[in-house]
């Protein structure tokens, strides 16, 4: 259905909302003395992946990882070090000043916590209204009818417009974001843990309204969560990402049966389940320890200080990102090159 | 099996400002039995952690108070301990291990004096001897070089780390009752596994009875082998643990159970939009209002439902559950 398989390929296909190439986010420290270098944060070291327009890709990985720090530079808002995006065919990357804030209407967020991502001193409809304001979408009139229909569309009526966010609960709050994220009509929303601060029964009606609004416009998002079991509902491909890069990129069917990497096996594996199937998996690994640091990471495969198949190449030399069989891409000397993962191979 | 920890009829009310009285915990009755750990399951605002504090006697008074009941502690009943004797129990027999490990730690003392003070307080021990303690007990929660760790200040752990540290802490003295009160929502996934594998292997070394306070019900599958589902201060359902998720029978717990997208066995199979519960948890000032105070964001709610409070029954073996649809006996009204 969507088709990371096509990466490769000289010409990407036109389908593709979204392309990432070779992204890199460095962050300097101050230096330790007066002639030290200055240590590197590399917090996105190299990452690509393609949206298809209309899909959901799935950014996973433990805090720390550069999910976030992904999303926010394809959105233009951490420095991009080095690298191209690619927007509807068009290079965003080096854009500034107006020209990057005519693209920045096809572009939305929808942030974490909707207690302080919502501006207290605005009402709703204000907050709702702001990007049509900021970035000169339609008129005055059109814009009063715009965040009336807004608000409908979200489940809120449209008289709440006049309430400031403390007055609403926590769902109704990420329901002013997502409204707001869809004022200007982007064909790109980031998604960046969009459920992870509210109470369980109350994520389900927002991730129920997320893909009924995806259906409905034809959304692209890019989806940002440690919740595997949200990422395997919500998302049509999945990147798992690893001390700033990609590990293993595959379809969510691929991805979630066949995990190829040993620490997408690991993340599975990791998760409590109420399924006893996937709990009795025999093919459970356990990670000691935290992930190494982002500031100057090591040589060789960045998982292996944690990996338990992990042998001398793996420290030495840095594996490629391949790929196997139809589009799944994984990182890892390991695995052989007919898709064997390595915690199957040493049984 | 006789029960180490016996709650019985407990309520717990607050004083509002607008001189009503709001019952936050009413009639909750549960046991626990040494070795074994009971799942406390429910959204924010449920009750859930208040029972905790009140198992600790550390609700605030005012404007809290535990209105009625008895807390049996191997027999003794803690409401009516002297706040001498409560001071004993506190971190020596019954322990918490709280959610967030960034706030709950001292900045300004070291890993080593936190840990110490808990068995020098309690054990009498000396400082020196406090500190070979506090090691052994970090090497006990698998931190590396723990004779190093043992100086260090909490910022300079990780999240996984802080955490194994307020384990240690509460670990300390060997309680009877450990109380975790969402140990692992500030945590990834991999680091919540680690940490659940220490908590088990720890509560088989020391038979200490686990209370574990959590929204996850993976988690509960994982670590618990009996449940209380808890709503708006009230139990809605106790069952052991297959039992409740095989076979749930209040429609909360069942809305609880569906409305999470769990991770499948089969990933291709078909996605559809995930049960939703309406509405949100009643606020302190709604409480005590008579009837199921889950009525109206139940879809299966009848005409009786906002007016009687529902009676727990019997809807299996050893299964209780508080609704309206499984009461053969009319309330003769």
């Amino acid at each position: 259905m969507t088709g990371p398989a096509a990466s490769a390929a000289a010409n990407p296909p036109p389908d593709n909302l979204l392309e990432v190439r070779g992204l890199k986010v460095h962050f300097s420290l101050p230096r330790k003395g007066p002639f030290a270098p200055a240590p590197k944060v590399h917090a996105v070291d190299g990452v690509s992946f393609d949206t298809a327009r209309g899909a959901t890709l799935g950014l996973v990985g433990e805090s720390g990882s550069g999910k976030t720090t992904t999303a926010l530079a394809v959105m233009r808002l951490a420095p991009v070090t080095e690298g191209n995006i690619l927007l509807n065919g068009q290079e965003i990357g080096p854009l500034s000043g107006e020209a990057l804030r005519r693209q920045r209407r096809h572009m939305q967020i929808i942030f974490q916590d909707p207690y302080s991502s919502l501006n207290p001193r605005l009402r709703a409809g204000e907050i709702v209204r702001a990007p049509l304001d900021q970035l000169d979408v339609g008129d005055r009139e059109s814009r009063d009818d715009r965040v009336a229909e807004l608000f409908r569309l979200v489940g809120l009526r449209p008289e709440q417009q006049a309430l400031f966010p403390h007055q609403f609960s926590g769902g109704q709050r990420q329901r002013i974001g997502v409204a707001r994220a869809l004022a200007t009509q982007p064909d790109l929303i980031v998604c960046d843990e969009p459920v992870s601060a509210l109470d369980v029964a109350i994520q389900a009606q927002i991730l129920n309204l997320l893909r009924r609004l995806q259906e409905e416009f034809g959304l692209t998002y890019l989806f940002i969560s440690h919740d595997l079991g949200v990422v395997q509902y919500m998302c049509d491909d999945v990147a798992v990402m690893y001390l700033g890069q990609v590990v293993e990129h595959a379809d969510r069917v691929s991805l979630f049966r066949e995990p190829l990497h040993p620490y997408t096996n690991a993340l599975l594996s990791a998760v409590p389940s109420a399924d006893p199937v996937l709990r009795d998996r025999a093919s459970r690994i356990r990670l000691v320890g935290d992930p190494p640091s982002p500031i100057d990471p090591p040589p060789g495969c960045r998982f292996a200080s944690r990996c338990p198949f992990a042998e001398e190449r793996c420290r030495a030399e840095e594996p490629a990102l391949r790929t196997i069989g139809e589009g799944h891409r994984v990182r890892c000397h390991l695995v052989s090159d007919d898709g064997v993962p390595p915690h199957r191979a040493s049984n | 099996m006789s029960a180490l920890l016996e709650v019985r009829g407990l309520s717990v009310e607050f004083d509002l400002k607008d001189g009503a009285v709001s019952r936050v915990i009413d009639g909750l009755n549960f046991e626990l039995a040494a070795g074994r750990t009971l799942g406390i399951v429910g959204e924010s605002g449920c009750g859930k952690s208040m029972t905790a504090l009140a198992i600790m006697r550390l609700v605030p008074v005012p404007p809290g108070r535990i209105a009625e009941g008895a807390i049996r502690l191997a027999g003794e009943n803690l409401l009516d301990a002297s706040e001498a004797r409560m001071r004993e129990v506190r971190g020596n027999d019954v322990s918490m291990i709280f959610q967030e490990p960034m706030t709950s730690l001292n900045p300004v003392y070291t890993i080593g004096d936190q840990i110490g003070e808990t068995v020098r307080l309690h054990q009498g021990l000396s400082r020196r001897d406090a500190r070979d303690r506090a090691i052994e007990m970090l090497r006990a929660v698998s931190i590396p070089a723990p004779e190093k760790r043992v100086d260090e200040y909490p910022h300079q752990l990780s999240g996984g780390m802080r955490q194994r540290v307020m384990i240690a802490m509460a670990l300390a003295c060997r309680p009877q009752v450990l109380i975790a009160d969402e140990p692992t929502t500030a945590l990834d996934v991999t680091v919540q596994a680690q940490i659940f594998d220490l908590l088990k292997e720890l509560q088989q070394q020391t038979e200490a009875a686990v209370i574990l306070i959590t929204h996850d019900m993976g988690a509960i599958a994982e670590m618990a082998q009996r449940v209380v589902v808890m709503y708006a201060g009230r139990k809605v359902e106790e069952a052991p643990v297959d039992e409740m998720l095989t076979n749930p029978k209040h429609p909360y717990t069942r809305g609880l159970i569906a409305c999470v997208p769990h991770l499948e066995a089969d990933p291709a199979l078909e996605r559809p939009p995930l049960m939703e519960i309406p509405g949100v948890v009643p606020s302190v000032a709604e409480l005590g209002r008579g009837g199921c105070p889950f009525a109206p964001r139940c879809a299966e709610a009848m005409d009786r439902c906002p007016q009687d409070m529902p009676p727990e029954t019997a809807v299996g073996e050893d299964h209780t559950a508080a609704c309206w649809l499984y009461s053969a006996t009319e309330a003769a009204a």
